[in-house]
């Protein structure tokens, strides 16, 4: 059932890409669906291209592992639509064609402009292409049972059909058919956890039974520990600095397995975890035994304690009821982390080790962004914020959108239609966050995965409906993507930078042709960066496009002395300041594989530093360029 | 030679009302969001504090910001076509850019 939802969807949605191909012959139709659409659907069709996977199984995943640390991106990336709706919508409607760099250059017709702008596009639209792709390869492996890069494959070579064959009008339609089904069921999968409410030992329904993880005693310390049970022989004792714990390699009957090492006031405790190994010679095992089908990591992450006891009273919860129970000082949480190492044999072990968390702690930020912490961690996190906050406004897929409505006053209403969907779909992210993290369905390898997973313990139905919405999810936004980066390619390098005498329909050619190729690209990078939350991916997304192309709009619409060279170069900054903060921080570090403390930038997040620098050089450089004597009286006059 | 707006939607007499109301309102949500991050770094342990039906600070500020730009948004295009009615056929005020 599953495959067929998933077929029948993408059928369909290949089928409208092809009936709306046919009427699609101008370059007006490609790239801006004739400026036609309805506000009411031009607006739930943002909220298809807006809701990405970052949002659907990135926030989720988040939420399900660090608890509200998570939701502060859902509060943020909303936040950001009023940036939209009072500063950039109407104005913007008014200035532009088809793409944002027609809208910044209106003013101006400056060469300098079209090409920052159109360079800026592109890598936003590419840096936002990356996690969409990652996900449609999480997905893909549960749904259809293809590896990682097949899913990604398939996405791409759906995606460019889409594109290739009508432009916006096929990918309005799609990101306005997603982004309704993606309310509408996340509001099931909402009811749905909230009917089956809570427990302390979850079994998905019954179909899934609870892992009661096993606790040892233990007595010595290093190499001196001895397991009081018999049966246990320690092989080694490991200090991991990245997880802050230790972990032993013990063995019984043949098996070896991983355990956390507890030591509270002299008692030691060793706790169970789950380990992947990657031997030396290529084989890969899993809690001991070798990896398969029927031997994979289980899922994990429930209730310890609710409220202090060690069981939940039965039956459904009202939404108030959960989240209030959740944030309860004495409800314990099992959450899952990882951290790696390599045994004493040279084979690389991934170890997945539970940790208790009280819900006062999980119900407000902290976990994974220290607001407690060192001036550094918090200067982190209010970067993060800000960059959420300025990005929406700055992405252009999003911006695209409002030159598919017929004038600026439907451009006002299709955004506050957005913002009413997409602020519902943002409260429903928490519940599905803490739903999974309370149901015992978390992939410890994988958080992205935590809405579909949770999905598919209420049945095969909603986890067959879920996975497919996930999909068209990645599919309508990578459709936004994908036109955003050819429009810079075919509409401001080809046709208007370098000045490539075209017709309409060779316009319309190449805008295709650059998608084909757009397309192929993020299908390599999908492949590349498997395994890397989604969410953390946008969200540096969304610095790059607050510091690159927010300042030009703000300082174009508010201050008459911005000139031409100081929107270039504002933009030209904000890339190279957001883009070089990223790759030398310490998340990148990691990413590499290097220690993340040897990072040249102390923090992650570089809106803080990259948007106002990108400010502060538009102004110096305005100043610097500003037209006098009859060039400022003409440019008055005009 | 410049490049012609997508779709001509004539000369907006409310644009300058639109443009200023626009910036308060933006000005107003600033404030709100940027106590709730300010909030979190001066006083953290008082966003577990139970402030609404069980729910703690955190939790009701994180759905106020949400429920509030929608209720702003609201009164935004309320007040819009307000102006936009009283000044159809109007010329265009000042300011606009």
């Amino acid at each position: 059932m599953v495959i067929a939802i998933f077929l029948g969807f993408v059928l369909f949605v290949l089928g409208l890409s092809f009936y709306l191909g046919a009427k699609t012959r101008t370059s007006s139709g490609y790239y801006a669906a004739g400026g036609q659409i309805h506000w009411g659907v031009n607006g739930i069709a943002f909220a298809g291209d807006y809701l990405s996977a970052a949002s659907f199984l990135g926030i989720c995943g988040m939420i399900a592992t660090v608890g509200y640390d998570g939701f502060l991106y859902s509060i943020g990336y909303l936040a950001g639509w009023i940036v939209a709706l009072f500063v950039v919508a109407e104005p913007l409607k008014r200035m532009g064609k088809y793409t944002f760099t027609d809208a910044v250059d209106a003013k101006y017709d400056s060469r300098g402009i079209k090409l920052a702008a159109a360079i800026s596009t592109l890598i936003v639209s590419v840096c936002y292409l990356i996690p969409q792709m990652v996900g449609a390869g999480v997905l893909v492996t549960p749904l259809l049972g293809l590896p990682h890069h097949w899913g990604v494959i398939m996405v791409g070579a759906i995606v460019i059909t889409i594109v290739a064959t009508a432009g916006m009008a096929s990918t309005t339609y799609v990101q306005f058919l997603k982004g309704a089904l993606l309310i509408v069921f996340s509001t099931v999968l909402v009811v749905s956890v909230c009917t089956r409410g809570f427990s302390t030992r979850p079994d998905q329904g019954g179909k899934v039974p609870f892992y009661e993880y096993k606790s040892l005693a233990a007595t010595g310390q290093g190499e001196q520990l001895a397991v009081t049970e018999p049966g246990w022989q320690v092989l080694e004792v490991q200090e991991n600095k990245a997880a802050h714990a230790s972990f032993a390699r013990l063995s019984k009957d043949g098996a070896e397995t991983w355990w956390l090492v507890e030591d509270k006031d002299g008692v030691i405790t060793l706790q169970e975890t789950q380990a992947a190994v990657e031997t030396k010679d290529g084989r890969k095992l899993v809690n001991g035994a070798p990896a398969s089908e029927a031997n994979k990591l289980r899922q994990v992450s429930n209730i310890e304690l609710f409220k202090g006891q060690e069981m939940a009273p039965q039956g459904r919860v009202s939404p108030f009821g959960l989240l209030a129970a959740m944030g309860d000082a004495n409800t314990k949480v099992r959450r899952w982390k990882d951290t790696k190492l390599t045994d004493q044999d040279g084979n690389k072990v991934t170890v997945y080790f539970p940790t208790i968390t009280p819900g006062n702690k999980l119900m407000r930020p902290g976990l994974k962004f220290k607001v407690e912490g060192t001036p550094l961690e918090k200067f982190d996190f209010v970067s993060l914020m800000l960059a959420l906050f300025l990005g929406t406004a700055a992405l252009p897929h999003i911006l695209i959108r409002y030159y598919t409505v017929p004038n600026p006053a439907a451009a006002r209403k299709s955004t506050i239609v957005a913002i009413a969907g997409i602020g519902f779909f943002y409260i429903l992210t928490l519940f599905m966050g803490l739903g999974a993290m309370i149901n015992g369905v978390m992939n410890p390898a994988d958080s992205n995965m935590a809405a579909p997973l949770l999905a598919r313990s209420f049945g095969t139905t909603l986890f067959a409906v879920i996975s497919a919405i996930a999909f068209a999810t990645v599919l309508g936004t990578v459709s936004g993507l994908i036109v955003a980066a050819s429009g810079a390619v075919a509409h401001d390098l080809f046709d208007r930078y370098l000045n490539i005498k075209m017709s309409d329909q060779q316009k319309m050619k190449a805008g295709k042709i650059s998608a084909f190729v757009i397309g192929a690209l993020a299908i390599v990078l999908g492949i590349i960066f498997k395994g890397v939350n989604v969410t953390f991916l946008v969200g540096l997304a969304f610095a790059v496009a607050a510091s690159a192309n927010l300042p030009a709009i703000m300082m174009l619409l508010f201050w008459k002395g911005t000139t031409a060279k100081g929107i270039a170069a504002s933009i030209f900054t904000g890339i190279v300041s957001s883009l070089g903060l990223i790759v030398f921080s310490p998340d990148l570090y990691k990413l590499y594989g290097l220690d993340p403390t040897t990072a040249p930038i102390p923090f992650s997040n570089p809106g803080i530093i990259s948007i106002p620098l990108s400010f502060i050089v538009l102004i110096v450089v305005s100043l610097l360029t500003r037209p006098t004597g009859k060039v400022a009286e003409a440019a008055q006059a005009a | 030679m410049l490049h012609e707006p997508a779709s001509s939607g004539g000369t907006d007499p409310a644009a300058a009302f639109k443009m200023r109301l626009g910036m308060w309102m933006f000005a107003l949500y600033c404030l709100f969001y940027g106590s709730f991050v300010y909030v979190n770094l001066a006083s953290p342990l008082s966003m577990e504090k139970v402030v609404f039906a069980g729910l703690n600070l955190a939790t009701v500020f994180g759905f106020a910001l949400i429920g509030f730009a929608l209720i702003q948004a609201l009164i935004y295009d309320a007040a819009c076509r307000a102006r936009e009615r009283q000044l159809a056929g109007a010329p265009e005020e000042g300011g606009e850019s």
